[in-house]
């Protein structure tokens, strides 16, 4: 049963609080989908080529659900290539950690571990939100991602207890991105807002399950997991990196060089 | 599977006294004749593994090198459904190169040997992959063109006297003809868009057009593999049949484009029922061949960037595994 069908009663989300909210899920998967396809063609091995595809794939088809749905609560007719094309790097809500550069095949695994399984905490708590649409979305994205955390802890464990290198490299990996997972649990007012209107989870029991999960995987890789830092650049509330710049003038080149055509 | 050298591919044969070879090949030849399969187990004279190593390898090196000039475009494909069709085709490519290196495999050469020899320039790929995709109508041309070459190409394939090749290609021409539809259809979206987006789907198709007659390789009178490979019905027809067959399927596709194919010869001849066109650039197909192509260098240092790079990560799968396995035994 889903929360808006249990006999509590919620507060309503507002229209601008739900749509920022929804944005923030959507340009996650849209930008690591993004980051993910920079591989193809250029993986360690063939089968990788077709795994990064695969997750670059479901991470995309993720968004443009999200984005239509969100166009739909705007309702100022934006649709999915609108929103995606013809945004600036201040109105995308995407967390920091998906923007950061492939680096190597190590540090690609290592923001996708790390992604993967506060996206299938995520997708596992909406699959009862009240928000409907949410809850259709989870319920075939979490498949997707129970893949994904599959795919990507089973690398990391490879890469870690693997050779010395390979352990280095992730752990320098680990050490560099770990920073920004501050911000996948650190709630905000939307966040709140969301959380009280029985939409999103609670960021800091999402924090525990992905603790644990992460914790089992980091060790059968035999890393070590780095002390938390309070990092505060926020890419859900439009604070970016310099990388998503960078990013959105290679996705949005042909929208932007040619506007208002059909592709 | 047991895996030996090329040079050693077939030695056994050598062994065998004159007479029963000649009845072995007789044998084999009876049962191509008859539309029979040859399979991995069955006995086969050394040039025809040879023939087949040296064709589904270079398919397959084709496939791998082809996900590189498309997926050029993967981070700028300018809608999100575009991207993911585009994704998804380069995805099928890079599938359709592991299948085939499993066939090769059936014939006692390993992967690693096979990659090896792209890496070292041993082992050829379609000169098409050669050439380069400046603008977003390339994409589009590409899967018109190149993978509407290849399908006239590989559709003969499906019946080819080599079991393992010919079910591998009966999937990939499905994949090859979705993908040449979706070609198809962005090349009909930009052409009736805005002037810019028709030039650049005419200046594609100008790009492309020659290089994709070029495809189907040198002509019947210079070719040197055709008669023996149409004898053992790895080939179906030659070089110049399939080349016209793709030209008269293609003149009325451009001209429901609104394109202008880059031939002043190419008109239809009443007589023959076929178009005729105008003459190959045959020394450009050579200089390609040779490497002299304008993506020939970039094409090859891509692969031999991602092998180098992915070496560690292999290296420590291999490892990972070997921990494992002791584990499990030591348990």
């Amino acid at each position: 049963m889903s929360r808006a069908e249990a006999k509590r009663s919620y507060p309503d989300l507002g229209q601008s609080e739900r749509f920022r909210y929804v944005l923030r899920l959507a340009d996650t998967s849209l930008i690591l989908g993004q980051r993910l396809g920079e591989w193809v063609g250029h993986a360690p091995a063939l089968e990788e080529d077709l795994g990064v595809a695969n997750i670059s794939l479901d991470l995309i088809g993720q968004a443009r659900m999200l984005l239509s749905y969100a166009g739909e609560i705007e309702a100022a007719g934006r649709d999915e290539d609108r929103l995606a094309y013809l945004r600036d790097q201040n109105d995308f809500l995407n967390l920091a950690l998906v923007e950061q550069p492939n680096g190597d095949f190590g540090c690609t695994i290592v923001r996708q571990v790390l992604i993967d399984a506060w996206q299938l905490e995520l997708h596992t708590w909406l699959e009862a939100s009240t928000d409907q649409r949410l809850r259709e979305i989870a319920a075939k994205a979490v498949k997707e991602t129970r893949y994904h955390l599959r795919y990507s802890s089973g690398w990391l464990i490879r890469l870690g207890d693997g050779t010395d290198e390979s352990h280095a490299r992730v752990q320098a990996s680990l050490n560099d991105l770990w920073k920004f997972t501050n911000e996948l649990f650190s709630a905000d007012e939307i966040d709140v807002l969301a959380e009280n209107a029985g939409v999103a989870p609670r960021l800091s029991e999402l924090h525990s399950r992905w603790s644990v999960r992460i914790d089992e995987i980091l060790s059968q890789a035999t890393l070590t997991r780095p002390v938390d830092v309070s990092y505060g650049w926020f890419g859900k509330r439009g604070e970016h990196t310099e990388h998503l710049g960078h990013i959105l003038s290679e996705m949005q080149f042909l929208q932007r060089a040619y506007p208002d055509v059909t592709w | 599977m047991y895996t030996q050298g090329l040079d050693a591919l077939g030695d056994e044969s050598l062994l065998l006294p004159e007479e029963e070879l000649a009845e072995l090949e007789a044998r084999f030849q009876a049962k191509i004749d008859a539309d029979e399969k040859i399979e991995p187990k069955d006995w086969m004279p050394a040039a025809y593994r040879l023939t087949l190593i040296r064709q589904i390898s270079q398919h397959a090196h084709s496939e791998i090198v082809g996900m590189l000039p498309e997926g050029n475009w993967i981070s700028r494909a300018p809608t999100l459904k575009r991207k993911c069709i585009l994704i998804a085709k380069v995805q099928d490519e890079g599938g359709h190169g592991a299948y085939l290196y499993s066939a090769a495999e059936t014939l006692g050469i390993s992967r690693e040997q096979m990659v090896e020899q792209l890496l070292s320039g041993q082992a050829k790929y379609s000169s098409i992959f050669n050439y380069p995709t400046p603008s977003w109508a390339d994409i589009g041309t590409i899967g018109w063109l190149v993978d509407g070459a290849a399908i006239m190409n590989q559709i003969p394939l499906c019946r080819c006297s080599y079991g393992p090749y010919a079910r591998a290609m009966v999937r990939i021409c499905k994949e090859e003809s979705f993908h040449q539809r979706q070609g198809f259809e962005l090349m009909m979206q930009l052409c009736k868009g805005s002037s810019d987006q028709k030039r650049m789907a005419q200046e594609a198709l100008n790009r492309w057009w020659w290089p994709s007659l070029m495809m189907f390789g040198p002509s019947d009178a210079n070719s040197r593999h055709t008669e023996q490979s149409m004898r053992w019905k790895i080939k179906r027809f030659t070089n110049d049949e399939l080349r016209q067959k793709f030209v008269d399927a293609t003149v009325p596709q451009a001209e429901f484009l609104g394109l202008t194919l880059p031939d002043d010869a190419l008109s239809w001849n009443e007589q023959t029922e076929h178009y005729d066109f105008g003459s190959i650039d045959w020394d450009e197909f050579q200089r390609v061949l040779a490497g002299q192509g304008p993506c020939n260098q970039e094409r090859i240092a891509a692969r031999i960037s991602a092998h180098e790079n992915g070496a560690w990560v292999r290296e420590a799968a291999m490892v990972h595994a070997a921990k494992q396995a002791q584990r499990a035994a030591r348990e």
